[in-house]
């Protein structure tokens, strides 16, 4: 048994919720996706018990390539984070009439296979051909199970796409650079290769416009919010829970480990970047008026923080930018569920156009309530552990970042609570607003439980990780 | 003692919160109010035998129960730490708590969310508890930020209005101000130490390993703890959320904030007093911020007409004068006056709101006047209470605070003489409100007249409990023999060298003074509100200082113009400006890439002798590559 199984299982999964037709298509693929999260829980537990759960074969050998699948603790977290989140957001799309049911949940076992294959491919080859096979489903996805007219929508999407599809060429670039010098895209030969600094800072730089334009980190993010909005709740989650992610890990697995020696004030640079990247987005999310966008402004705030701890370049900050991205990842999922309950009653996202629901909507109230301390990493939630961790990677390398960093933890409380208040509380709301019916409950209960277990005892988490960092 | 106990007392209250969450609504309010209760009053018990135990051994207790995270150079354990200041925070959290879960019962009998309440006051409980026995600053935080979301959760308890929602709004986020800076304190804190665990920072310091070296960046460690104490403790420059967190229903603004976590800064401070006693340019400031906010709070009290307010900004100069004990190194002098006035200033809430469920939730002492008659018993120990803040001796207030004021007279005089003023200012208040609200005429409507009646019981027994411990809470710390600085010993590394205990002519003088003052307070109270029966005027007929008063300084005002406003402006400018901006100058790369592709477009004009050509180059420029260049 290794990692390959939970490829496939998804990949095929995908083909057999394509052909189950309509009315199937959900059950399908919502069971595939529980044997993916069944066979990465069984594969995490042979890896503790010390069995090597890679994969590793030639796959040509003019160009030099392999498909060499590699599991260490961080990427089996991160596989672990796509298969327990797949099957909630495919749940969230209970009860809800989208046309063409089985090619879209089928596009979203595709994108989970896509997504996964980047978190484990070692080889930089296989890894750039899934990381761009990941963009296809969600451009689907978002292109024709969006929002709002087809022109506006087809104009948001095919910004993203060309956006980021341009930015992983420079990455393509950089790996064509280090074939030529070494003859293999594996990435332990790659981190053999003595780069001069200079070298080493291209590449960076060419790895650099990749994520940033994926995570997205400032100014290279004015593709997310329209995105974010014009997307179908479940792309949305796609890309807010997991894709976005494949941004922060590509730092930790790819670019970091091979630019080592990267020219100090180009590192500096780029964090101070990131620190721009959260105040200025946590100073719109304050100002926007859909909840949609508010959240995008508000991803793009806490990213901010955890590429600023990844580009510490320190054992802290890098830990932190994993523990923080898995609390995101099931924060921001939840999140934008809540406000996709509320759009499947009332069909707004404008703030201005909600209010009052607390009366009506106990349960729904509670857990909104849950999940926004958790945005802003109240602690004994999973999301303070990665938080502190990372203002505390940040202080160690200098004061100031820490305390405009941590500026995030006044901001986040801002905007979060002003929403909450506007759109949830209030006086009662002439429309009636019925409670969670029991999938979303358990949607939500299970990221509940994830969030503050994993708050109080994130130990196993962070054992798994020990591992690889 | 068993650790288990300790444990069960910690987590019954979070069961109670559990229980009335869940199942509030089904298990009906006399269930749900004898829950949550009862779950306060066994952790009230568990904290007595506790407080027993440790007042006979003397030690402390530690509970480790499982490393909670770790990063590179040290690791944080989930472990608590029961020690003689946590046994004394718990005493009179969970005593104050049950006499005011008690009181909740009757009060909150009409409100349909009445289980809901029991649940957040019982996980307040619980939040509290873990702040005073945490082993170390993070496991402090937990409670820290956990009494925070209690906190706004009760004060926005009714949510249907805007202006309650606001100010729980308004009182987060000034919290997390105060609790960047916790954060940051414990950034150089553990730079510095490499620990953050009490009993660890308490070894190295006091044996001196890394004092002198980070004598500065330790000053900034202490500083940044003050401004999160500043934020959770109410003293300037954050203080402006705690009048308006009034807005909770009054059971809260008595047990949150008045008599428990307003205090968690003046907890967190003593608990880390050997560090505070390395850095005496930052306790000046503490002294000085202590003494500033109680003067501006006393003043601004002077002009209130809300009852609640009044007690309110009553609150914020106690707790100054606390921060001023603080500042000179008092640390137990600072923790009586906090148990003091936790005894008197929850029994003024609590009377305060006994009042307003009489006159059906009118709180502007306007509107009220006379109540001597109708509420004796709200009456006669709102009149301890009161007797007891204003300094009158033997009652409670007298003695804490005379103490304050005498360490202050040692230590820095115009810091004695604002702290005299504001107490003088106090008695003058506090007598103003006792007269416009009990004495005189009842001034509301005739309806509300008719049904002016006493409290029931379960309000009354705790006022009446209240009222004994506020007149004879003095006895743990009487001058010249203290029992709270002999219990407090171990815990204060530097007890007592600063100021010493032993009574001299000064010292009665100083006490003279105090009360003198304290007289002059209530008789100018009197003057103009018995003997000349004024009462305050409309607020547009308030005019110069008074106006000042009135308006709290502008300080909300000033805060919204200068950092507020100026927030969301340039939210807005980037909203509206900058992201245009941005996507422009990305468009034009884009379009600039399409113009290129555009010119290249042309070479494909059909020349056959061009593509021949260029086909030509392209197999050289390869053969070039593959055979010659190897």
């Amino acid at each position: 048994m290794n990692v390959t199984f939970i490829l496939l299982t998804l990949l095929i999964g995908a083909i057999l919720t394509f052909v189950a037709g309509k009315k199937m298509a959900l059950n399908v693929a919502v069971l595939t996706s529980l044997v993916a999260l069944g066979l990465t829980a069984f594969n995490i537990c042979e890896f503790q018990n010390g069995i090597d759960v890679s994969f590793q074969t030639q796959w040509m050998t003019k160009p030099n390539i392999w498909i060499s699948l590699k599991a260490d603790g961080l990427s089996l977290l991160m596989v672990t984070l796509t298969t327990f989140l797949t099957p909630l957001i495919l749940l969230t799309a209970v009860g809800k009439d989208y046309k063409n049911p089985h090619k879209l949940f089928a596009l979203v076992l595709f994108m989970a296979f896509a997504m996964t294959g980047t978190f484990l491919a070692e080889d930089g080859f296989v890894y750039y051909i899934f990381w761009e096979l990941a963009l296809i489903p969600i451009f689907f996805i978002a292109l024709l199970w969006g929002s709002d007219t087809w022109e506006i929508r087809k104009a948001a999407i095919i910004k993203f796409f060309i956006y980021t599809f341009a930015g992983s060429l420079f990455m393509l670039i950089a790996f064509l650079y280090l074939y030529q010098k070494s003859g293999s895209f594996l990435l332990p030969n790659l981190a053999q290769i003595s780069l001069t600094a200079d070298e080493q800072t291209w590449i960076f730089l060419a790895f650099f416009l990749a994520y940033a334009i994926k995570l997205p980190i400032f100014p290279f993010h004015t593709w997310q919010a329209n995105t974010y909005e014009k997307s179908p709740a479940i792309g949305t989650m796609l890309l807010s829970g997991i894709m976005l992610k494949m941004g922060v890990y590509s730092i930790l697995r790819w670019q970091l480990p091979l630019t080592p020696q990267v020219d100090e004030r180009v590192l500096n640079t780029v964090l101070v970047l990131c620190i721009i990247g959260i105040i200025y987005a946590s100073l719109i999310a304050l100002r926007e008026t859909n909840l949609k966008r508010l959240l995008a402004y508000s991803s793009m705030a806490h990213v901010g923080l955890i590429a600023a701890g990844a580009y510490t370049f320190t054992q802290d900050g890098m830990q932190g930018a994993v523990v923080q991205m898995l609390a995101h990842g099931i924060v921001i999922v939840a999140l934008f569920f809540l406000v996709e309950i509320i759009y499947k009653r009332y069909r707004t996202y404008e703030i201005k156009d909600l209010g009052g629901i607390r009366a009506h909507a106990i349960k729904f109230t509670s857990f909104f309530l849950i999940f926004l301390f958790a945005s802003i990493g109240l602690p004994g939630t999973f999301s303070f552990i990665g938080e502190f961790t990372l203002l505390y990677s940040l202080s160690q390398i200098g004061w100031i970042y820490a305390i405009l960093g941590g500026s995030t933890i006044i901001f986040g409380a801002y905007y979060m609570l002003k929403m909450f208040e506007d759109a949830i509380l209030g006086k009662t709301n002439v429309k009636t607003f019925a409670d969670l019916n029991s999938i979303e409950f358990l949607v939500l209960f299970v990221l509940a439980v994830a969030v503050i277990f994993f708050g109080i005892y994130p130990k196993p988490i962070t054992d798994l990780l020990f591992f690889s960092i | 003692m068993d650790t288990n106990i300790l444990l069960f007392a910690l987590i019954i209250p979070l069961i109670g919160f559990l229980i009335n969450f869940l199942f509030g609504k089904k298990l009906g309010k006399s269930l749900s109010g004898i829950i949550g209760t009862t779950t306060i009053v066994i952790s009230f018990i568990i904290s007595v035998c506790l407080f027993l135990h440790i007042k006979e051994t003397g030690e402390a207790i530690r509970i480790h129960l499982f490393e909670w995270f770790s990063l590179k150079n040290f690791k944080i354990d989930f472990a608590f730490y029961f020690d003689q200041l946590t046994a004394l925070w718990l005493l009179f959290v969970t005593g104050i708590g049950s006499l005011i879960h008690l009181y909740s019962t009757s009060y909150m009998k009409e409100d349909e969310n009445f289980h809901k309440f029991f649940a957040y006051l019982n996980l307040f409980i619980f939040f509290m508890m873990v702040l005073v026995s945490g082993s170390n600053l993070l496991m402090m935080f937990i409670g820290w930020e956990g009494v925070g979301l209690c906190s706004y959760l009760l004060i926005g308890f009714w949510h249907q209005n805007r202006e309650y929602n606001n100010a729980s709004k308004k009182a987060f986020i000034m919290n997390r101000v105060g609790d960047l800076g916790f954060l940051v304190g414990t950034f150089i804190i553990i730079y510095i130490f490499g620990t953050i665990d009490f009993v660890e920072l308490r070894e190295q310091t006091v044996m001196g390993i890394t004092a002198s070296s980070f004598a500065v960046l330790l000053s900034f460690a202490t500083l940044a703890l003050f401004i999160g104490a500043t934020g959770k403790s109410a003293q300037l420059p954050l203080y402006t959320w705690l009048p308006d967190a009034m807005a909770g229903p009054t059971p809260v603004s008595a047990l949150i904030h008045a008599a428990t976590m307003v205090t968690a800064g003046i907890f967190m401070i003593t608990r880390l007093n050997f560090l505070f006693d390395l850095t005496p340019d930052v306790q000046n400031i503490i002294a000085i911020i202590g003494g500033i906010t109680a003067f501006m709070a006393a003043s601004i009290g002077l002009m209130q007409n809300d009852i609640k307010k009044v007690l309110a900004y009553s609150t914020v100069s106690q707790l100054g004068l606390m921060f001023m004990a603080i500042g000179f190194a008092a640390y137990e002098i600072a923790v009586f006056h906090v148990i003091t006035h936790a005894f008197f200033k929850a029994c003024l809430f609590l009377g305060s709101g006994s009042v307003i469920h009489a006159i059906h939730g009118e709180q502007d002492m306007r509107h009220m006047g006379g109540l001597k008659k109708y509420m004796k018993i709200t009456y006669a120990t709102f009149l301890v209470s009161t007797l007891a803040i204003s300094g009158i001796p033997p009652l409670s207030g007298f003695f804490s605070k005379d103490e304050i004021l005498m360490t202050a007279f040692h230590n820095n005089i115009p810091l004695y003489i604002i702290g005299s003023l504001a107490s003088i200012m106090t008695a003058f208040y506090m007598f103003r409100l006792l007269y416009l609200t009990f004495f005189n005429k009842f001034r509301g409507t005739k309806e509300q007249e008719a049904h002016l009646h006493e409290s029931p019981a379960s309000m009354t027994i705790p006022l009446i409990v209240l009222a004994i411990l506020a007149a004879v809470g003095g006895l743990i710390s009487l001058p010249g023999h203290s029992w709270l600085n002999e219990y407090l010993a171990p815990v204060i590394v530097n007890n007592a060298a600063s100021h010493p205990h032993h009574l001299g002519t000064t010292e009665y003088i100083l006490m003279g003074i105090a009360v003198i003052g304290a007289l002059i307070g209530i008789g100018l109270a009197y003057n103009k509100y018995i003997k000349n029966q004024e009462i305050p005027v409309n607020d547009n007929q308030v005019r110069g200082i008074q106006k000042v008063l009135a308006n709290k300084y502008y300080l909300d005002e000033i805060y919204m113009a200068i950092i507020v406003q100026p927030l969301n402006m340039l939210g807005g400018f980037f909203k509206n400006v900058i992201e245009l901006l941005i996507s422009g100058i990305v468009l034009f790369f884009a379009k600039f890439a399409s113009e290129v592709s555009y010119q290249g477009k042309k070479l494909q004009n059909g020349n056959i002798g061009l593509y021949l050509f260029a086909f030509v180059f392209g197999v050289c420029t390869m053969i070039y590559y593959l055979f010659i260049a190897r």
